[in-house]
């Protein structure tokens, strides 16, 4: 043992740290002021938490005559924005899970902002089937329970399996989150006083540290890691069967699955440099987030948004070799009819943009990559619309076409999910550390003593 | 009063060694406190083979619980839709997969905190006053004093011969 090579990640923790001097750096967002960006966002988030809470509360007192909901588009805004933000949370899972399973160790960075992430993106889409229903108070009928009327829900309806896999999904992010932060908080509970130290204390569930709760805890998480992966892939999947079980030309094709799964983790990753590029700067997260981390995370985007523009290809070639006169018209009427700004700005951002991450100059571009990010967004809502909103407005009968205006209503609920997104997440951030700590400290000791 | 004796140590490999040492001479009552998991330390203090296994235990409830669900409603309230058959299983995969991943991962949580004893409201070792070291950069044993080889003179000599910082760790 006479030279020892360093470890091949050894740059992904930059600078001279300690144990104590990285753990003070990434406590920093809990226990020092905040900066005053984090205010402005709290401030703008929390101004739209409140209109999406008069913007839900017009909607439960009126009813759902103030969207723009009508015939023939019956699913509107609401499942547009239910998609989006779905797709939006599975980049979290799938960094956390998937990148765990194939021991990178990159992902110890990212882990806790991008759960976090999805989190929201999860409770800011689940809103929507509850808010569209129409009779919110009786949202419990779509659970299996005995009632009077000896009535179930129907398990062959890709209706009833989303209500299932949402809820799957909602409690297993949240417990692989909860179960990622236990060794933190017992960390925070022993460097914090007074009521934050009794917070900590409850939440960190007394957790000691002790060696052979650790094997456990590993073997858990890395279960956890395992069932969470196909979880991901299945709920964008049953989300999208929701749309190629119905006979809609532009919904009818058993490409779906496949097809939003991808979108979910080109918008999702898209979504997670959004915030993380923010965060880097104004946390001075540099040496933790390296851009080699960036770098990785634009080439995850690049591969699943090819995915998705592979599909968009092969829609139109399914449609032209189908035959099936409904399906070309459809795919006419998007490039050319009303809506065709919409279409063809979504071809350009999600097949023509991405092809910028090609390049290592584009990708090493903070500022490039920072507008793509959002761009990509853009992108995927547009995507979105065009399957729902697009699709439904142009079906077999020429005596319904309709387009499709949302109202103030439906706006201020998207702009207001956004709020509460932003909103939720400055206050986790301030309350939990956003970079996993023992992970990463754990990471420190793995790359500079072994 | 004494609960026991905290001893840090800077290396997983010298708390693996230490824990070897104490082992080998007859210390029972003892606990390594560690910042992050420890490779190897499951030959000292013995492993838990029993998650993957209660995992799959659980994993064939949810499938039962799933398969049931549906059949069970499916036979109480028949209704043909689109033509499907009766109890056409295909259309039951997906519920039943997420009932399945859902059945362990609730399970396996309330399980590990079974195994760990978890929730805690309070721990002698907690007590010690440089107790956050070992959450942080250094790698604890908490040698209780009701173990039957305890002697807190012996015992402290000893640990410091291991290479530890030794605490004594007293009520209040």
């Amino acid at each position: 043992m006479a030279h020892k090579e360093p470890h091949p990640d050894h740059d992904l923790i930059q600078g001279e740290w300690t144990e104590k001097t990285l753990v003070e750096k990434l406590l920093e967002p809990v226990e020092k002021p905040a900066p005053r960006p984090w205010r402005v966002v709290v401030a703008v988030g929390a101004a739209l938490t409140l209109a999406w809470l008069y913007a839900i509360f017009v909607t439960f007192v009126k009813g759902l005559g103030t969207w723009g909901i009508n015939q023939p588009v019956a699913w509107g805004f609401d499942i547009v924005h239910f998609v989006w933000w779905i797709g939006i949370g599975h980049a979290g899972t799938l960094i956390s899970a998937i990148l765990v399973l194939m021991r990178q160790n990159w992902r110890d960075s990212l882990n806790r902002v991008t759960e976090a992430m999805t989190f929201f993106a999860i409770l800011a889409a689940a809103t929507y089937p509850l808010i569209h229903m129409g009779r919110p108070q009786l949202f419990y009928w779509v659970m299996p329970y005995p009632t009077h009327m000896a009535l179930w829900p129907q398990y062959k309806s890709p209706l009833s399996w989303d209500v299932l896999a949402i809820m799957t999904y909602i409690t297993i992010s949240t417990l692989f989150l909860y179960l990622g932060l236990i060794p933190d908080l017992a960390l925070l509970r022993e460097r914090s006083r007074g009521f934050r130290r009794k917070l900590y204390g409850w939440l960190s569930l007394g957790w000691t540290g002790n060696a052979v709760h650790w094997q456990r805890y590993r073997a858990v998480y890395v279960l956890l890691a395992g069932l969470a992966t196909p979880v991901v892939i299945s709920v964008h999947s049953v989300v999208s069967m929701d749309f190629a079980y119905g006979l809609v030309p532009g919904w009818h094709l058993t490409v779906f699955p496949p097809f939003f799964a991808a979108g979910a983790i080109y918008s999702g990753f898209a979504m997670a440099l959004t915030l993380i590029i923010p965060l880097r700067k104004w946390y001075r997260l540099e040496g933790v987030i390296t851009e080699r981390h960036l770098d990785w995370m634009a080439k995850v985007t690049l591969a699943s948004g090819l995915g998705v523009a592979y599909i968009y290809l092969l829609e139109i070639f399914i449609a032209w070799y189908a035959g099936e006169p409904a399906e070309w018209a459809q795919q006419l009427w998007r490039m050319t009819g009303p809506y065709a700004p919409y279409y063809w700005a979504m071809m350009l951002i999600n097949v023509v943009l991405l092809q910028t991450l090609w390049f290592p100059r584009f990708r090493r571009n903070i500022a490039w990559l920072f507008v793509f990010s959002i761009l990509a967004n853009v992108g995927m809502w547009l995507e979105r619309f065009v399957i729902v909103v697009i699709s439904l407005s142009h079906d077999f009968l020429p005596g319904n076409f309709q387009l499709y205006y949302p109202t103030w209503v439906d706006w201020t609920l998207f702009l207001g999910t956004i709020g509460f997104f932003l909103f939720g997440l400055s206050l986790f951030i301030r309350i939990f550390p956003p970079i996993a700590v023992a992970e990463m400290v754990h990471l420190f000791h793995r790359l500079r003593k072994h | 009063m004494l609960y026991g004796l905290m001893a840090y140590f800077d290396a997983p490999e010298k708390l693996l060694a230490a824990l070897r040492t104490l082992k080998a001479q007859g210390y029972r009552r003892l606990e390594a406190l560690t910042p992050n998991p420890v490779e190897g330390i499951e030959e000292v203090l013995g492993g838990d083979g029993r998650i993957p296994w209660i995992a799959f235990a659980l994993g064939v409830l949810g499938v039962g619980l799933g398969l049931f669900l549906q059949i069970y409603t499916t036979l109480d309230y028949p209704h043909n839709a689109g033509g499907k058959p009766l109890l056409g299983w295909p259309a039951f995969i997906p519920v039943t997969f997420e009932l399945t991943i859902l059945t362990i991962t609730v399970g396996i949580f309330l399980f590990l905190l079974y195994m760990n004893g978890l929730p805690l409201a309070a721990h002698p070792a907690v007590q010690a006053k440089e107790y956050v070291r070992v959450l942080l950069d250094e790698y604890g044993i908490f040698v209780y004093a009701s173990d039957p080889k305890f002697d807190l003179e012996g015992t402290k000599a000893l640990l410091w011969e291991l290479g530890a910082e030794v605490e004594e760790v007293r009520r209040g």
